[in-house]
């Protein structure tokens, strides 16, 4: 069951918002709505699903929605019309308290400016969540500072937030967001405010945690970079409507719209794309094999290398068609020509840190998991029209 | 074309004489506990001698700050005693102390009103404005037909007259609190309650104190009104200097009305500061 189901969810701001709902039904845009009613569509129509564990990017220029479009989840904002279920629950129609205990329990958030309470400390800040609650002194302090370990402020309990720098505070916010340990956590462009290189090391940890929480992450961004790098699935806005929802693959490679088209024309692939995105389906054989059959694979195929695994896909080695032929010649084994050596990747390796170990090996890059069985070789050619923006064939069965 | 006259005094008049009628009871209340409220203030101030209270005080104000304000206080006091007019001071600091005090209690919970509800601040706001500029002595008469002569009506005056700076400021700091801080407290579930206890009092405290230093210091401006319907204290000395043309007497008076003023707005300044975090 997915963890949120947005449905129709549409928020007008103005004087009779119930008019401009009836308007959008009739097809009328957002600009002339404005312009002949002085209402303005903050978010139309956006429906969506959000599994658990994913990272859920919401990306879009600003004035695109994104942002009112997060406070619709935990009802900051109330909605005009829609639904939204957690976990089946119902939240628009929630009441006051039950809102409350669903904002204490199963949503964390994040700010774009921190929102630190600048007459409290560290410690103090990342507990309030728990405090509302009304959860005791000494339990809530050990969580708060267990959150804190978690992005790595422990020692900095006692200081105030506005001693600590801009990457550090907005630990805090994680921390305090993530102390009532929440099945959701809305981060409201939240790497926004932080330098470029502050922001990707965030980023990264970012990923790791939520690997190793398996949280549920709602993350707002304008950053395309940045949606790309850590969005499991991006969800893209424009005026308010949802243009198109997917893995960022599916957007950088069938953009649903010129638009979208437009919108990424600009991304540098070769920092987005994956081993695992440009890999084939390798041709193997084993060591019991001999030299013919192996020669006669390689015509077969027409390719000019074949690795080697036993039985259970682990890689042991590569052999070439020439090696095959001076075998066959001397009478040798395939293990005695085969070259050990061989140069692996993981299938999370990005392209342009492809380069150098292709350039390296004249045989097709290996590919392979953490216990070295091969998943996929990867040929020059693949990561070209990758890169040129072309469908990679295989690229899905090979993973 | 010739309106008639529109009769505001004479309603003022019958609406002064209804309440004088039925709501009698509630004004002797309001009359016993402001007056047992100063006289209790009076009898401490006025508890140890001169010399005993003035080294106390300039004990207290070091400990809470500086030495150049006890200083200040030490050598204030003293001039204050030394001219003859130390329990008069002490009758008008009773009647400022439980005036400033009345007005905290009615000001902050009015200003907290204010802050959260758009409607009551459209009320108070131009009722404000009218207690400010409405002149005081107006305020004086009905106050002395309600409560008598004395003590009271004049503390009533005060608050009528130096209420409108902590409700102002105390609405003004609730609000200044940064949109985002109250964002932050809603989107982990705080009640409204908990928002104003944990978030909004505590960043508004340093203008809620900008406003009560007003207050302390208006209600010292109307120790002379209120000593016209037979408030006791420095007042009373001035005003009587004033009638009978005596201005050495009626500056030894207002002088040590300025050595109160500059303690009370230097006290206060001071705990503003220590309180900021």
């Amino acid at each position: 069951m997915p963890v949120i189901e947005a449905r129709q969810l549409t928020k007008v701001f103005g004087s009779d918002p119930n008019k401009a709902l009836q308007l959008l039904n009739d097809g009328w845009t957002k600009e002339r709505i404005l312009k002949e009613s002085k209402m303005t569509v903050g978010v139309n129509q956006a429906s969506f699903t959000i599994e658990a564990g994913q990272i859920f990017v919401i990306m879009g220029l600003s004035g695109s929605g994104k942002s009112t479009l997060i406070r619709l989840l935990n009802r900051l904002i109330e909605p005009t019309s829609g639904q939204i279920l957690f976990k089946g629950r119902d939240i628009v129609g929630m009441n006051a308290h039950e809102l409350r205990q669903f904002r204490r329990k199963n949503m964390g958030m994040v700010f774009q400016k921190f929102a630190l309470f600048p007459h409290r400390t560290v410690l103090q800040n990342v507990e309030y969540g728990l405090e509302v609650q009304g959860i005791d002194k000494k339990k809530r302090r050990q969580m708060a500072g267990e959150a804190l370990e978690l992005v790595g402020l422990g020692g900095w309990e006692h200081r105030y937030p506005d001693e600590l720098s801009g990457g550090m505070q907005q630990r805090v916010g994680l921390a305090r967001g993530l102390a009532n340990d929440p099945d959701i956590l809305l981060m409201d462009e939240a790497f926004s405010a932080l330098d470029p290189l502050i922001r990707k090391d965030m980023q990264d940890e970012l990923v790791q945690l939520q690997s190793s929480m398996h949280k549920t992450i709602v993350f707002i961004t304008h950053d395309l970079d940045e949606a790309l790098r850590i969005g499991d699935q991006i969800a893209l806005m424009k005026d308010g409507g949802i243009v198109q929802i997917g893995t960022p693959e599916e957007i950088l490679m069938n953009p649903a719209s010129p638009y979208v088209e437009r919108f990424i024309e600009d991304v540098d692939l070769s920092k987005v794309l994956t081993a695992a995105h440009v890999m084939k389906r390798p041709e193997t054989i084993t060591l019991e094999r001999g030299p013919r059959v192996a020669l006669q694979l390689m015509r077969e195929q027409g390719i000019s290398s074949l690795y080697v695994t036993d039985k259970g896909k682990k890689l042991i080695g590569v052999i070439t068609a020439e090696g095959a032929s001076q075998a066959i010649r001397e009478g040798l084994a395939l293990e005695h020509i085969m070259v050990q050596s061989t140069v692996a990747v993981r299938p999370d390796t990005l392209l342009n840190e492809l380069f150098e170990p292709m350039s390296a090996t004249p045989v097709p890059l290996a590919v392979t998991d953490e216990a070295n069985r091969l998943l996929g070789i990867v040929i020059r050619g693949s990561v070209f029209a990758a890169l040129a923006g072309n469908t990679i064939p295989e690229a899905g069965d090979a993973r | 074309m010739n309106l008639p006259k529109l009769p505001i005094g004479d309603w003022i008049e019958n609406a002064e004489g209804w309440l004088e009628e039925h709501c009698a009871p509630l004004f002797n209340l309001v009359r016993t506990i402001i007056g047992s409220v100063v006289n209790v203030l009076h009898d401490v101030l006025l508890y140890c001698p001169s010399i005993v209270m003035i080294i106390l005080l300039t004990a207290l104000i070091w400990r809470i700050g500086k030495w150049r304000l006890a200083l200040f206080a030490f050598v204030g006091l003293f001039l204050i005693d030394n001219l003859g007019y130390w329990e008069h001071a002490m009758e008008t600091l009773a009647i400022v102390l439980a005036a400033s005090l009345f007005s905290i209690c009615v000001g902050v919970p009015v200003g907290i009103l204010c802050a959260r509800n758009q409607a009551v601040q459209g009320i108070v706001t131009p009722a404000l404005d009218f207690m400010q500029t409405m002149p005081a002595f107006v305020y004086l008469l009905p106050a002395v037909s309600f409560f008598s002569l004395g003590v009271v009506p004049g503390v009533i005056a005060s608050i009528i007259f130096a209420v409108p700076p902590t409700i102002r400021l105390t609405n003004l700091g609730i609000r200044q609190v940064p949109a985002e801080l109250v964002e932050a407290a809603d989107a982990f579930g705080s009640t409204p309650n908990q928002k104003l206890l944990k978030l909004q009092m505590p960043m508004a405290l340093p203008t809620i104190m900008a406003g009560i230093n007003q207050t302390i210091m208006l209600s010292l401006s109307m120790v002379v009104i209120s000593s016209m319907i037979g408030a006791q204290g420095l007042g009373a000395d001035v005003y009587r200097a004033v009638t009978q043309t005596k201005t050495g007497q009626g500056f030894e008076a207002g002088l040590s009305i300025v050595v109160l003023a500059i303690l009370l707005d230097r006290l206060t300044s001071s705990i503003m500061k220590t309180n900021k975090r």
